[in-house]
């Protein structure tokens, strides 16, 4: 029985913090003014880093490999800016890791700047018809060699999940757009001005991977994206759905049980059950890369907060360090306190700012001190808050505890490992207990322990 | 929160106004629900309390006011005194001291002489509370470690008689209680007597359900109105500074229990007169509440409920005391650990493969 008002899907728990989208919400995407100078990050993924394909001093041009994957679970990197290659160097990720890279030096003329990047990498034609065209595992390797990766955050190449596997057949395709965390726009703003692109991708990937159903999700706090894909979907199968607003709805692992009613296996991906989840931006990329042969050079990213003078959704070439954008926004305002990669609830803050922007990156977002205030922390409580909001339904104070005291065991009892750090728990922990961090460390001593 | 390496000061010149913010890098998430801490948890209970603080202080007066101000001080003065001994940061603003000591005084009777509440507030902070290091740390409700302290070494000042003056400008506190008045009819039954004038006459009062439910009937200061603790408890629920599971849980096993001890004429009270009467829900939702002595888990807290409801019928029923719910909760405060290890959640996705 259908009734009147259908219940929008969702899964259970989570929390709605304030989605403080105003600040770039209807800002249009901006293309960023050529850089002087890339660094390039030879690891930008999940998985194996590139090999260096250029020698210092080399000409190259936009879109040209200087980084090779040699591995599957791999990405090669392309230059984002024409230019010449300078010594190969190291980056510091946000996440703390420091990896090999390739700087290059800007020449004066570029191929692509302005809204002619804009403009060839979303504008034009979409065709959506002629799929059948593309062999599937044609379109995986046009996903490789154009060095795609979950753009969502996570990075996790994406040929991995186009490439057929006849063990685990695919039936069913969902298309993120929910960007469930608070401050980014990013997607939002892709959804909202080239819906195309986006559908087009999603029609290549079920291509590729053999799913039956498409289905893009978006949270439904953001109507308007749902319309210009409503409109763009239209004689195309591509169905769009709309999602409760909840942190964290673009959790993989969240999507698929709100969408398809499944539970992903711990420990598993959504290959597992039949479901691949391509983040919107990625499906672009994916449509880019099939139909204009080109690669992953540029990426849309938020640059938010009200630590932030001007904020912005920017189209930036991948190496610009955070310093760029900044500056491009009108700098940090004087009450500015963290400085985030990526939005509040999962991001990392930069202890440099001199930082490049790797694919992953969705956003920045500027905290102030008065946004992160916290009340001073305490001993736990017991209340059992944790509990009542975690997606994966986990005893985060168990786990935190334990890994404080050094149980690894009890802490295994807790399931520790499933945990995917959303920070859900610390977000509404009357004592500001640091759980996610202590959860974090307990993994790793799981990791260290278990590994030897 | 560590501080980075850059310069930490905003020059804040103009020209370079970016060029040195202060930014500090700390763990995510980095926002938080700022709203909801351990200190307006606290808050939030005082809150629930004050329509029965209100409703003691309408039927005793001024010994309720007196007796809850009492246990108030010096649970404070015991939390500034145990904090200081043990080098402590001092811990008497986080308001937990301010609950116990309300919690503890409307639990006393309201002719309890001063220094019970004294030794009582004092033991309940002391043994309940600081020598398990502290606030969230403890075991047992610590207002009820006090009480039960105070129960058994002063028998005579807590004891059921303790409540009844004949003689006294408060006409109600002239009657028994009306577990007492009910254990005593009980027993009489029992025991083969013709029960007849007196008691009887008692017992028909005691039974009136709307004097019960409103709280026009004798018995610790906070306990009588279950009105009034049912206004305040559907606060602290809807705020979720306590979980409706462990109420609902203790409502439901104790109705249940009560209604067949009913049935087989083991009490001459209905299960409603033993939901309303005493401090069943005083109880439920105010001292079983406590987070710190209560399971994790929604399906733990649950289960805590049925427990302690359980536990009071039973020793309402077959154990010496008209009432029970002090024992029922620490009883079951002592199985909390177990209970929270029987409830470990099965993650979303199964459990990890290490911990099947």
């Amino acid at each position: 029985m259908t009734s009147a008002v259908v219940r929008k899907p969702t899964f259970a728990r989570g929390l709605h913090p304030a989605d403080r989208k105003h600040f770039t919400a209807a800002a249009a995407i901006e293309v960023l003014p050529t850089p002087q100078e890339v660094l390039i990050p030879l690891l930008q993924h999940l998985g194996a880093p590139c090999e260096p394909a250029v020698k210092p001093r080399t000409e190259v041009a936009l879109g040209d490999v200087v980084g090779e994957a040699t591995k599957f679970v791999s990405a090669p990197v392309h230059a984002s800016v024409s230019g010449t290659t300078r010594r190969l160097s190291v980056a510091t990720l946000p996440n703390g890791r420091h990896v090999s890279a390739v700087p290059i030096k800007a020449a004066e003329e570029q191929l692509l700047a302005g809204r002619d990047l804009f403009a060839d990498m979303f504008g034009g034609e979409w065709p959506t018809d002629g799929m059948d065209h593309y062999e599937p595992q044609q379109i995986a390797d046009a996903a490789r060699g154009a060095g795609l990766v979950g753009l969502g955050g996570a990075a996790f190449p994406t040929h991995v999940k186009l490439t057929r596997n006849e063990e685990k057949p695919i039936r069913t395709l969902l298309i993120n757009g929910c960007e469930c965390e608070p401050y980014l726009t990013a997607d939002y703003r892709l959804m909202v001005e080239a819906p195309s692109p986006i559908v087009v991708g999603a029609l290549l990937a079920a291509r590729a991977t053999g799913a039956e159903e498409v289905i893009v999700c978006v949270e439904d706090n953001k109507p308007e994206a749902v319309e210009a894909l409503r409109r763009a979907t239209q004689q195309t199968g591509v169905e769009v759905r709309e999602l409760k607003t909840k942190y964290p709805q673009g959790g993989e692992k969240q999507l698929v049980l709100a969408v398809c009613g499944a539970e992903v296996p711990t420990g598993g991906l959504p290959l597992d059950i039949g479901v691949v989840v391509l983040n919107v931006g990625t499906s672009a990329a994916l449509a880019r890369a099939v139909l204009r042969g080109k690669p992953l050079t540029h990426r849309i990213l938020s640059v938010s907060g009200s630590g932030i003078r001007q904020p912005k959704n920017l189209l930036a070439a991948i190496g610009v360090s955070y310093r760029a954008l900044i500056d491009y926004c009108g700098g940090l305002t004087p009450d500015a306190a963290r400085v985030v990669a990526g939005g509040p609830m999962m991001g990392f803050t930069l202890g440099s700012l001199d930082v490049p922007v790797t694919k992953g990156t969705s956003g920045l977002t500027v905290l102030t001190r008065d946004d992160v205030r916290k009340a001073a922390e305490t001993t736990c409580l017991r209340c059992g808050r944790c509990v009542d909001v975690c997606p994966v339904n986990l005893v985060a104070t168990k786990i935190a505890l334990a890994s404080q005291a050094g149980d690894l065991d009890l802490a295994e009892r807790y399931h520790i490992t499933a945990c995917m750090e959303c920070g859900c728990c610390a977000y509404v922990c009357p004592a500001s207990v640091p759980l996610v961090q202590l959860i974090r460390q307990g993994k790793v001593s799981l990791q260290k322990a278990r590994g030897s | 929160m560590a501080e980075s390496g850059l310069p930490q000061e905003n020059g804040n010149d103009g020209a370079v106004a970016q060029a040195a913010p202060p930014i500090h890098v700390a763990p995510a998430p980095h926002i938080a629900e700022q709203a909801f801490t351990t200190r307006r948890m606290m808050a939030d209970v005082v809150i629930g309390l004050v329509p029965v603080v209100a409703m003691a202080v309408a039927i005793f007066h001024w010994y309720a006011v007196v007796q809850v101000g009492l246990c108030i001080l010096s649970c404070l003065a015991a939390e500034v005194l145990f904090t200081w001994m043990r080098r402590k940061p001092v811990s008497v603003t986080d308001g937990s001291a301010v609950v116990t000591g309300v919690i503890l005084g409307l639990s006393l009777p309201w002719s309890a002489p001063w220094y019970i509440a004294v030794i009582g507030s004092t033991v309940a902070i002391g043994l309940g509370k600081a020598v398990f290091g502290g606030l969230g740390c403890n075991i047992f409700n610590p207002a009820m470690v006090g009480r039960a302290f105070i129960m058994l070494s002063f028998a005579r000042e807590l004891g059921a008689s303790a409540y009844v003056v004949t003689q006294s400008r408060l006409d109600i506190v002239t009657q028994a209680t009306p577990l007492t008045i009910a254990k005593k009819f009980a027993a009489d039954l029992a025991a083969g007597k013709v029960v007849a004038g007196d008691i009887q006459l008692q017992f028909e009062s005691a039974r009136q359900l709307w004097p019960l439910f409103l709280g026009q009937v004798n018995g610790s200061l906070g306990e009588t109105s279950a009105l009034a603790v049912l206004i305040g408890g559907t606060y602290l629920c809807l705020r979720r500074s306590a979980s409706w599971e462990i109420p609902a849980g203790v409502v439901l096993s104790s109705f249940l229990l009560a209604g067949v001890g009913n049935w087989l004429g083991l009490t001459p009270f209905t299960a409603l007169h033993h939901l309303v009467g005493g401090s069943l829900l005083f109880g439920a939702f105010f001292i079983a509440t406590d987070p710190v002595t209560s399971p994790l888990t929604p399906k733990g807290k649950f289960l805590f409920g049925l427990g302690v409801g359980c536990l009071v019928i039973l020793i309402r029923l077959f154990s010496g005391y008209p009432e029970g719910v002090m024992f029922a909760v620490l009883l079951m405060n002592a199985v909390v650990p177990l209970l929270n290890r029987w409830t470990i959640p099965r993650p979303v996705g199964g459990p990890t493969p290490a911990s099947a």
